[in-house]
């Protein structure tokens, strides 16, 4: 077998807090299905049979019980729980289930929603021998407004230098504008090397990587890595030019510093395959080089290569921020052919549901309502005059008469009492909003969620 | 048996077997029978001798057969429809009914076996006794004639019958069957050429294979994408990193039930070969050690358990690459160094890896010589051979392919690689090298060709237009300034950009080739093929 897809979908949405305190993140609807269905449906589609999904309890019940979800994903869920006390990062899952992994992995993480066509990292993967190879997109703009945010959030605050070479595949450099001090920081030996190099700063990592199974070899010796993408990734970006992993005499390197290459060893050891001899007798007879212009061979004899493929067009988003979840509703509902209004929803004739907004199952909209933009979740009741435009409702959520809602997220189980206007805001998960309430850019959530100072 | 006669009911009972076998098979197919070794080899052999009688059918001369085939065609119509009848019958019903389908034919099969062992008991008596009798030329002329009176139809490959609908079809069927994906081509196709493939790599082979390929091996599927971006490049590595990637098919290779690893494994390899050759058109050495791994794969014989014939398998490509390639390149060195005199300019012209492996062993042994590199866009691979040949301590020159007239006075010899000696003696080689060796002609400049056995070839050309390939026509567009003149080339209707990848050099123009057999004029290439033909 050649790839083994793992899906991380027990992360707990850190930076919206709001919004999950009370689901999951991987249950977060979007576009009325679970955030959850969308890598298995990306992964399905090119060809993967089944996917191991690491998972905290809580997920893992809704996954077995959840009836749209068992018939739409027709691939194998090998579901692993973790503890969610644990706090495990992504490289500490991936060590978890060392047990299970046979061949090279590719792991995506569950809050991905694109459309790439996944032959592009694969093949650079495959074609070069790579022991990484990414996706990376170009960042989009959020045009919508995101309830309860104060001013325009500058967005320049965290962001990520990735340097790539000439052609625009390989990676040489990687870095977050919180891991440096003064400056950005380049080695000579890769400017040795690859001395035209293109530094760009508005891509959006999209956590979907391609590893080669020494690397999960490697995790395993090293227990110090707990991310992949905090940590892992940027280690291998960096040791791509790492002297004692090039240089020809490494076993005097290893005797001065026993300690330290012993890590590193254990990388290059490990990716040296069998029938190494024939391969290098290929790359040796073959008249190619990846760069010009110096005397050294291809890929410089380095045995480590990362590699990125950029997304110049289409739709890559990461669910990680409220700003992002709102655009994903947004977007997601025209890329498949769902009915708009599912056969299950009730939906009154005399109501106006406008073309650009999805109804889930047994829905009940009763008369003289206006939905416009919006997503409506499953069991939804909406009763009459009800105006709603540029919203997001999730499951369960009761909305009483006359009530006016606009740009806002009301989360499951919220009760909106009649007549109120809500405009811009964001109602937590059970919450209720009283009749006549006039509420504006405001976050409404249960006093027990709110932080301690 | 009187002949007509006898022929004729040869042939009425040959088309029923053929209905009762072809029902046989379908209904054997439809109930899901698992058809044991032996039931298989009994197939293959009535199939063998169906064929074969099919052919003694054409034999007899036309009249008779028209004849036949009136009288066959009358008798033959109410057969075929009944089993035609049967036929969908079976494969329409359900499990059940179809046992009860089968008893019929069942019956009418016992019968006919029967009659069939007869018949061929009495055949081959009296085939027997006509040889005794020495009538046998006679009957066998009568069917010689009237075959060599019919027009032999040669088989065309079809990566050269690209324009030809009726070659494509077949082509677009035969992948379907093995499941292998169809590279569509690119781009307008200049005239002379169009029976040739033209692939871009903006539309990669791997676009429709699963992502853990599965139908395909996944080292086949990497070597692939390796051909067809150009990481691999060039006869040896090619046919270098084919074999490795082999070698994992074979390691991973298990047999299924009720087969055997000879005929099975030769199947499993056809859909990776289809593959590989829609990446990137198969060469010639590919071809040859193809042809070998086959022959060493369908002699292996069946009791030999499965561990040990992969084990075998593995050894013998090893020492395959080992002898062909590997030692054969020392011996061409050896062979070569002699050629080369101190005060020498050579030139050579792209990258081969062969002439850039004799040149560096020559330096070794100490000969003073300088080098002259000629390269030629749009692959410029003379700055990889110019790369190597510098790190080695060589004192090089530069220059492009147009400066070869201006530069020639100063060279004493020319050293060419190729990429296949074809059977008229004339030589495959990158595009350009034809050139090359006709100035160097014109101007006295002994011409030496440096290739190894495996890459000859039974081909004949004489042209470059027949056989070639057609490289992604986007690489001669260049970039300058930033200002790209070719952008929009389709869009201009009178426009064709034509990236060839080989040319044919006539033997005329070649004075010695250097083979591990030793030194040979470029003639006696047919004789190479004839020797090795009769080793094997």
């Amino acid at each position: 077998m050649e790839l083994q897809a793992v899906l991380m979908a027990a992360g707990g949405g850190s930076r919206m807090m709001d919004l999950t305190y009370n689901t999951p993140k991987p249950l977060l609807p979007v576009g009325n299905r679970p955030l959850i269905w969308y890598p298995p449906n990306l992964l399905e589609r090119v060809g993967f049979e089944e996917v191991i999904v690491i998972t905290t309890k809580e997920v893992q019940k809704t996954l077995s019980t959840d009836q749209r979800l068992k018939t739409d994903v027709k691939m194998r869920l090998d579901v692993v729980c973790i503890q969610e006390e644990a706090d495990m990062g992504t490289a500490d899952a991936l060590r978890h289930i060392q047990q299970k992994i046979k061949t090279d992995i590719l792991v995506v993480s569950c809050d991905l929603i694109t459309d790439v066509a996944l032959h592009e990292v694969v093949d650079l993967f495959r074609a070069h021998s790579a022991t990484l190879s990414m996706l990376m997109s170009k960042v989009h703009e959020f045009t919508e407004t995101v309830p309860g945010q104060k001013g325009k959030k500058k967005a320049g605050e965290q962001r990520d230098f990735v340097g790539v070479d000439i052609t625009g595949k390989r990676l040489l450099f990687m870095a977050n504008e919180a891991d440096l001090d003064e400056g950005l920081v380049l080695r000579k030996s890769i400017m040795r090397k690859h001395p035209r190099m293109l530094i760009k700063t508005g891509l959006l990592d999209a956590h979907l990587y391609c590893l080669k199974r020494s690397v999960v070899d490697f995790l395993v010796h090293n227990k110090s890595v707990t991310s992949i993408r905090g940590e892992l990734v940027p280690y291998l970006v960096r040791k791509q030019f790492s002297k004692s992993l090039n240089s020809q005499n490494a076993t005097e390197d290893s005797e001065k510093n026993h300690k330290q290459q012993d890590t590193h060893h254990n990388l290059e050891l490990l990716s040296t395959s069998k029938d190494e001899a024939l391969l290098q007798l290929a790359r040796e007879r073959s008249c190619w080089n990846d760069h010009r212009g110096d005397m050294s061979e291809a890929y410089h004899g380095g045995k480590l290569r990362c590699y990125v493929h950029i997304m110049e067009e289409g739709m890559c988003y990461r669910v990680n921020t409220l700003a992002a979840y709102i655009e994903a509703n947004r977007v997601v509902p025209k890329l498949f052919e769902d009915p708009p209004i599912h056969p299950a929803a009730v939906v009154s004739e005399r109501s106006l549901v406008g073309s650009d907004s999805i109804i889930g199952p047994l829905c009940q909209i009763s008369d003289r309502t206006s939905i416009k933009r919006s997503n409506v979740g499953t069991s939804t009741t909406i009763k009459e005059k009800v105006k709603i435009t540029n919203s997001i409702i999730m499951n369960g959520v009761t909305i009483e008469e006359g009530c006016n809602i606009q740009g806002s997220v009301i989360c499951n189980n919220a009760v909106i009492g009649r007549g109120a206007d809500i405009k811009y805001c964001l109602v937590g998960s059970g919450q209720r909003v009283e009749p006549e309430a006039e509420r504006t850019n405001e976050v409404i959530v249960g006093s027990d969620q709110l932080m301690e100072i | 048996m009187a002949d007509s006669d006898g022929r004729q009911v040869d042939s009425i009972n040959h088309s029923t077997e053929e209905d009762v076998k072809l029902q046989e098979v379908v209904q054997a197919k439809c109930e899901g029978k698992e058809l044991t070794k032996e039931e298989k080899q009994r197939l293959r052999k009535e199939k063998k001798q169906h064929k074969k009688n099919k052919k003694d059918d054409r034999g007899p001369p036309e009249k008779e057969k028209e004849k036949e085939k009136a009288s066959v065609l009358a008798p033959s119509k109410p057969a075929t429809q009944s089993p035609a009848h049967k036929a969908p019958v079976p494969v329409n019903a359900s499990a059940s009914e179809s046992p009860v389908a089968a008893e019929k034919p069942a019956k009418s099969k016992a019968e006919q076996r029967a009659e069939r062992r007869a018949r061929q008991d009495t055949e081959r008596a009296s085939k027997q006794g006509k040889k005794e009798g020495g009538q046998q030329s006679a009957s066998s002329k009568p069917k010689a004639t009237p075959n060599e009176l019919q027009p032999v139809v040669k088989r065309l490959p079809e990566h050269i019958q690209v324009d030809d609908p009726a070659a494509l079809k077949k082509l677009a069927k035969k992948l379907e069957r093995q499941q292998v994906p169809l590279r569509s081509d690119y781009g307008y196709k200049v005239s002379l050429f169009s029976h040739l493939h033209q692939y871009s790599r903006k539309n990669p082979p791997t676009q429709q294979i699963s992502i853990p390929a599965t139908v395909i091996h996944p080292s086949i599927v990497r070597l692939g994408l390796q051909y067809s971006q150009g990481i691999i490049a060039g006869s040896n590595a090619r046919s270098v990193a084919l074999l490795h990637a082999f070698k994992q098919v074979i390691q991973d290779y298990s047999t299924p039930p009720n087969e055997e690893l000879s005929r099975d494994l030769v199947n499993k390899l056809s859909p990776y070969i289809s593959f590989l050759s829609q990446c990137r058109p198969l060469s010639a050495s590919m071809g040859n050690a193809i042809k070998h791994i086959k022959k060493e794969i369908s002699n292996i014989p069946s009791q030999c358990k499965e561990e040990e014939a992969k084990r075998r398998l593995q050894e013998c490509i090893d020492s395959y690459i080992n002898e062909k390639i590997i030692l054969a390149s020392e011996a061409i060195s050896k062979y070569a160094i002699e050629k080369i005199s101190d005060g020498d300019v050579i030139l050579v012209y792209g990258c081969s890896s062969l002439v850039n492996h004799i040149l560096c062993e020559a330096f070794e042994k100490q000969r003073k010589f300088r080098v002259i590199v000629v390269d030629s866009r749009p692959r410029l691979e003379g700055r990889e051979a110019l790369r190597r040949l510098v790190k080695k301590g060589i004192r090089c020159t530069y220059v492009l392919i147009s400066a070869l007239s201006y530069i020639l006075p100063e060279v004493s010899k020319v050293f060419l690689g190729a990429h296949a000696l074809l059977a008229n003696g004339y030589v495959m080689s990158r595009v350009g090298t034809s050139q090359i060796a006709l100035v160097a002609k014109a101007y006295n400049v002994p011409v030496l060709v440096c290739c190894e056995t495996y890459k000859f070839c039974e081909r004949v050309q004489t042209d470059s237009f027949v056989s070639n390939e057609l490289d992604d026509p986007d690489d001669l567009i260049v970039t300058r300034n930033g200002k790209t003149h070719l952008e929009n080339w389709q869009t201009v209707k009178s426009l064709g950009l034509l990236n060839l990848v080989y040319d044919v050099t006539p033997p005329d123009f070649v004075d010695l080739v250097i083979t591990d057999l030793g030194m040979i004029p470029c003639t006696s290439v047919p004789v190479v093929l004839r020797v090795k033909n009769v080793d094997q």
